[in-house]
């Protein structure tokens, strides 16, 4: 185990961002943070950096006590939200300030500082670029300056705060796919936070949500999706709808018709909530037992169809179905909604 | 703006253009350059020599030396105080912030003869501080000392206010950075922080110079108006105005004006020079 938050907790006056959270990290392993806005996500990983002081709890990397050292000489690489470069330095200065921050005895030699530099500008692809000031580069390529910026003190961890939050979609995309490669060269314990959870489920090893200050669950993106832990984490990783449902011997009666339910969960006989993935719907035309609607709009654009239903008593939502099914169908239409299987838990 | 201008819609009628700017340049000329220009003509009236007169006298000479003593003491010492005050204000959360904020600002909304006359109250011959301090020989009240703490009370808030919102819209970020980078607070504070509010920094000192030296009331309470001795050019000038010697007056009066024109010269000369780094480091 290379690092290990034990317990922490921390509070702004009464309000309080994280309860006795405790989450362990393998050599190498790429760790998403992952939750709502204010949910402490970003205060744990500045609790790690040092940037912030945890009330209480431990965390230690291999043999050492993290909390116990000023935040220089933790060795640890954060990346900024919005990047936090030095503007009135260039690229290159950026990425040098931190070996050139290092005590008169440590520090390496000027020519060899100017070897690192135009070797992490190689990593990041800024060939060339080091003369630039922040503000003639674009987004992505300041991001990659930040980057190379922290890796620049061969950092023990390396954090990453939102590090796509502030560019266009493409641009996030192609950097995803980028700094996945860019981890399984340099084998670095990586922890980033998010509120996306596509990118957490698309880039981490293991992801961590957190809900009010507090871990919901953790695990691989495959178990997080595939057996959440509770409502909120299912209704978090996708879109969801709720259905109000009964639970009669095993099976989930939604307006009158039995949906089977997945899910280890053993609940008692008696009112709760169903979900469902919007892609998990039956429609039948004319009369059938479910949830009876109205269609009211038919969306052609994107890889699923999507349908928009009015419902029978009041209130809407939207399924998806492939283009195929969706083609018979056309607004004004009568439907039957049936989930073909849900999960349940406690009404709310 | 040029599409506004095309517009027809948009463009308002030529009389209500025309007579804006009439009012404001109608404004400016009956209250700043008249003015004006009434010290250098009245400073000339006579002519060149007894301009030169009233410049070279030994008690205007002193009253310029003391005046630029004064500001080389209050303006560095501001200077330092504004960059603590803005980075404390800024960059930490602590009890009473809001209440320090306020009280920055307060040389800006009291009296500089209110000013003045606290110091005579603390440190005066029957002051609370006076005969304590009379007693280990330091004198405040009528001396050069009680005229540098008098410009300084008065010429506080400058700096610190330039570089306060300056700062708060910087954040402290870059300074977290370079913390997690491995440099020390001074370093931090050298090569990031400080590059960072230069520019702020640099008008902020120039509007405290200007009003240094031009500072009256304060001044006028405490220093007790010996001439050749704690007579800084603004007493000087009503000194021998008082005693009808126009030219003199207007002269030095004239000189101090120069002053504050060259302040505002280099802001503006500085601006046009830097305007790129300018513009960058406000889009950030």
């Amino acid at each position: 185990m290379s690092l290990a938050i034990s317990d922490i907790s921390k509070s702004y006056g009464r309000f309080p961002a994280l309860k006795t959270v405790s989450l362990f990290a393998e050599d190498g392993e790429f760790l998403a943070l992952l939750g709502p806005s204010g949910s402490g996500k970003t205060t744990l990983l500045r609790v790690i950096a040092g940037l912030e002081t945890a009330d209480a709890g431990s965390v230690q990397f291999r043999d050492e006590n993290l909390l116990a050292k000023p935040v220089r000489e933790r060795g640890i690489g954060f990346v900024f939200q919005h990047y936090a470069l030095f503007r009135h330095m260039t690229a290159a200065q950026n990425i040098a300030f931190g070996m050139r921050s290092k005590p008169r005895r440590e520090r390496a030699p000027e020519a060899q500082i100017k070897a690192k530099v135009e070797e992490l500008l190689a990593l990041v692809q800024l060939d060339g670029l080091g003369k630039r000031y922040p503000s003639q580069l674009s987004g992505g390529q300041r991001q990659r300056v930040a980057l190379a910026r922290a890796l620049a003190i061969e950092p023990k961890i390396l954090l990453l705060d939102e590090p796509f939050g502030a560019l266009d979609a493409k641009v996030r995309r192609e950097l995803r796919r980028w700094l996945r490669d860019l981890h399984e060269r340099t084998g670095l314990t990586t922890i980033f936070v998010t509120h996306d959870q596509e990118e957490a489920l698309e880039l981490a090893d293991r992801v961590a949500l957190l809900k009010d200050g507090a871990l919901e669950q953790v695990g691989t993106p495959e178990e997080l999706y595939h057996e959440p832990a509770s409502a909120f984490v299912f209704d978090f990783l996708g879109d969801s709808i709720k259905m109000p449902c009964t639970i009669e011997g095993g099976i989930a009666i939604i307006a009158g018709a039995g949906v089977p339910i997945v899910g280890n969960r053993v609940l008692e006989n008696g009112l709760a909530t169903a979900f469902a993935r919007p892609d998990a719907f039956t429609i039948t035309t004319g009369d059938a037992p479910g949830i009876a609607a109205r269609v009211r709009n038919v969306l052609l654009a994107g890889p699923d169809a999507r349908i928009d239903c009015g419902l029978e008593g009041g209130g809407a939502l939207e399924v998806r179905l492939d283009h195929e099914q969706a083609a018979k169908l056309s607004p004004r239409d009568k439907i039957t909604l049936l989930p073909r299987t849900v999960r349940v838990w406690p009404a709310s | 703006m040029a599409a506004s201008r095309a517009n027809p819609a948009r463009r308002d009628p030529p009389w209500i253009a025309g007579g804006l700017i009439g009012i404001a340049l109608l404004y400016l000329a009956v209250v700043l350059l008249l003015p004006l220009f009434t010290v250098f003509f009245e400073a000339l009236r006579r002519g060149v020599e007894p301009f030169l007169e009233g410049i070279a006298e030994p008690d205007a000479i002193a009253a310029m030396q003391l005046t630029l003593l004064v500001a080389a003491i209050a303006v560095p010492l501001n200077a330092v105080f504004g960059i603590a005050a803005a980075w404390a204000v800024t960059k930490f959360e602590f009890w009473g912030k809001s209440a320090l904020i306020t009280l920055i600002d307060l040389p800006f909304s009291i009296s500089p003869v209110i000013s003045g006359l606290v110091y005579v109250l603390l440190y005066g011959a029957h002051g609370w501080f006076g005969p304590a301090l009379d007693a280990l020989g330091i004198k405040v009240i009528f001396t050069v000392t009680g005229i540098v703490l008098a410009t300084t009370l008065v010429t506080l808030p400058f700096v610190a206010r330039e570089l306060t919102p300056l700062m708060q819209s910087q954040g402290s970020d870059e300074e977290a950075a370079a913390a997690t980078l491995g440099a020390g607070p001074w370093r931090t504070f050298f090569l990031v922080t400080l590059p960072n509010i230069k520019w702020a920094l640099m008008y902020g000192v120039l509007l405290c110079t200007a009003r240094a030296m031009g500072e009256f009331g304060a001044v006028a309470v405490v220093s007790g108006h010996i001439r050749g001795k704690t007579a800084t050019m603004p007493l000087h000038v009503e000194i021998l105005y008082n005693e009808y010697s126009f030219v003199a007056a207007f002269a030095v009066a004239s000189l101090l004006a120069l002053f504050a024109l060259v302040t505002l010269a280099v802001k503006t000369f500085l601006e046009a020079q830097f305007a790129d780094e300018l513009a960058a480091q406000r889009t950030r």
